[in-house]
């Protein structure tokens, strides 16, 4: 069960502000996740690894040849506040 | 600036190599440095939705020499991880690195063992603006993420360094070795290499490690021998205050050389590493070893040897040649129009006096190929050294004025009239003179006290301007005055 504390210091991490409501919902939400995995530990894996991806593949290499990046213009559109080129955020530091 | 004897450092180097690639490491943009802000950017480096990362080829084939050349042991297959932190440097909430199956671990370089070397992105760059006009009292950043996603090396070593000396010291031959394989720039004043260093200190003897603190953006290696010094010592001012070091991360400022901590980040640790699902496996196949090992070039260690036993020179010159690229090039160059000149001769002058002369004129910094001196006119002059045309001290005259205007040694000599003497009778005819002008000491060496012969030779050599031998004036001061 994840509690109240657990959600706020995940979503200090990831700089999100949650009201009350969702604070409960997400501990909620979080716990089935939680555990859902708990049931898979009830399996007996002993002598398996551990997959770390999907596909049995290995070495899957792009050539180094340089493609067009995308335009700069087009790029920022992503962003609500450009200045100069750059992409503006509120400063981390503050 | 030394430690006080009863403590002693312990000193760590983690590394950043930019890969010298022509893509970054998880899409197809180009690298770049320089260029105008976020031209080289597309949906996988700004990690939009639905975007899928591919590993550069290059960058595993580049990461597995640095591995080799370093020792180490190459992971028959490494995976990697996202390590999860919110910043604007990074917009997929995460970096791609690698974690508890790295590339390559276990290695050595000198002195040194090295703990382990992986590959990662870096993150982009950000640019503190401060305060805006339009947003009252909130500060900025501007985010360019043109270097986002460029691929890096990182190299661990083991708390092996003992010394601020040791520490530049070593990271110079880090530099020089990961320059010969030809795989990055490494140029640290524009990031291509960047130096962090885990300093600790502990009583002289204890067995037990003292708390680190880590020490980030030295940008060159003398600030990173300064900024360790600084450190070390204001961790012993902590513990002969019989207080306790805490675990912090301070920022070198260039411009002051001083050390000021960064505000400790809230849940820094909190990386909640785990397996990047995008991404296979990588596997070292025989033939990416092979190939890896077949690209290897001759590394410091080895031609610091060669230098040793094929061209016979002294053992710091050799070292100080093989360890410092700059100077290993211009050596090699030197070698290869040498007419006549003995390598150690070309050696012993590089390492020597050109290296004194281009430090006294620039600054501290001893690359011969930014000075006006070329390998070609080196090996001139040494040449004309073994071949008795000029003194060693008319020599150096010559040196000091190619390092100050460039030109042909030659042509210097028969300027300067700096030509050693040929003409024996000329030269006997100043010594028979000198002995003349100096009876009293003529008189001691007569009497079987050869430290006496001091002022007649300074005679000869006032008289000659230094075109004399200086073994030779003796020998004939000696033979005249019957002292043998």
């Amino acid at each position: 069960m994840i509690d109240r504390d657990q959600v706020l210091h995940v979503a200090r991490l990831a700089r999100l502000e949650l009201t009350e409501d969702e604070l409960e919902r997400m501990a909620g939400e979080l716990s089935t996740i939680l555990d859902h995995v708990e049931r898979m530990n009830e399996l007996d894996l002993d002598g398996v690894e551990p997959t770390s991806h999907v596909v049995a593949l290995e070495n899957v290499l792009r050539p180094d040849n340089p493609r067009p990046s995308w335009p700069r213009e087009q790029v920022l559109e992503s962003g609500p506040d450009p200045e100069g080129g750059a992409f503006r955020v509120p400063s981390p530091q503050a | 600036m030394a430690l006080p004897n009863n403590y002693e450092a312990v000193i760590g180097l983690e590394i950043h190599v930019q890969l010298s690639t022509k893509t970054k490491m998880f899409c197809g943009c180009a690298l770049s440095f320089g260029d105008e802000p976020n031209v080289h950017t597309c949906p996988v480096c700004l990690a939009h939705p639905g975007t899928l990362p591919t590993v550069n080829e290059r960058a595993v084939r580049y990461a597995l020499q640095i591995g080799l050349a370093l020792d180490c042991e190459i992971a028959p297959r490494s995976i990697f991880h996202r390590k999860s932190y919110f910043y604007p440097d990074n917009p997929k909430g995460y970096q791609i690195t690698q974690y508890d199956e790295p590339l390559a671990v276990n290695g050595r370089l000198g002195d040194v063992r090295i703990h382990r070397a992986h590959l990662e992105e870096d993150a982009a760059k950000t640019i503190h603006v401060g305060s805006s006009g339009r947003i009252h009292g909130s500060a900025q950043s501007l985010v360019d993420f043109n270097r986002g996603g460029t691929p890096l090396v990182e190299i661990v070593t083991e708390p092996d360094l003992k010394s601020p000396e040791e520490a530049r010291e070593w990271a110079q031959l880090l530099r020089t070795t990961i320059k010969q394989l030809g795989v990055s720039d490494v140029n640290m004043e524009e990031g291509s290499l960047r130096v962090d260093a885990n300093v600790s200190i502990r009583q002289t003897g204890a067995s037990k490690l003292g708390t680190k603190t880590e020490l980030k953006n030295m940008n060159s290696f003398r600030f990173l021998e300064r900024g360790i010094a600084a450190e070390l010592e204001r961790q012993a001012a902590v513990l002969d205050a019989r207080e306790e070091v805490a675990q912090e991360t301070f920022h070198f400022d260039p411009r002051t050389g001083s050390l000021t901590p960064l505000r400790s980040k809230e849940y820094a640790d909190d990386y909640r590493y785990f397996p990047e699902p995008d991404l296979a496996p990588l596997v070292s196949t025989d033939q990416m070893l092979e190939e890896a090992r077949a690209a290897l070039p001759e590394l410091p260690a080895n031609r610091r040897e060669r230098y040793e036993t094929e061209l016979g020179l002294p053992e710091d010159a050799a070292r100080q040649l093989a360890f410092d690229a700059e100077l290993a090039d211009f050596f090699e160059r030197a070698l290869q129009t040498a007419d006549g000149a003995e390598p150690r001769t070309i050696a012993i002058w590089v390492t020597g006096e050109l290296v004194a002369r281009l430090r006294e004129a620039s600054d501290g910094e001893a690359d011969p190929a930014s000075s006006k001196v070329t390998p070609q006119a080196l090996a001139a002059l040494a040449g004309m050294v073994d071949a008795k045309q000029v003194t060693t001290g008319a020599a150096r005259q010559v040196l000091a004025t190619l390092v100050a205007e460039g030109g042909d040694p030659a042509q210097i000599v028969e300027r300067e009239g700096l030509a050693q003497m040929s003409d024996a009778g000329e030269l006997e005819a100043i010594v028979a003179a000198a002995i003349e002008a100096e009876p009293g000491a003529a008189e001691k060496v007569r009497a079987g006290n050869p430290k006496a012969i001091g002022p007649i030779v300074g005679a000869v050599m006032r008289e000659t301007k230094g075109r004399a031998d200086g073994g030779e004036v003796t020998r004939l001061i000696r033979e005249k005055l019957g002292a043998g």
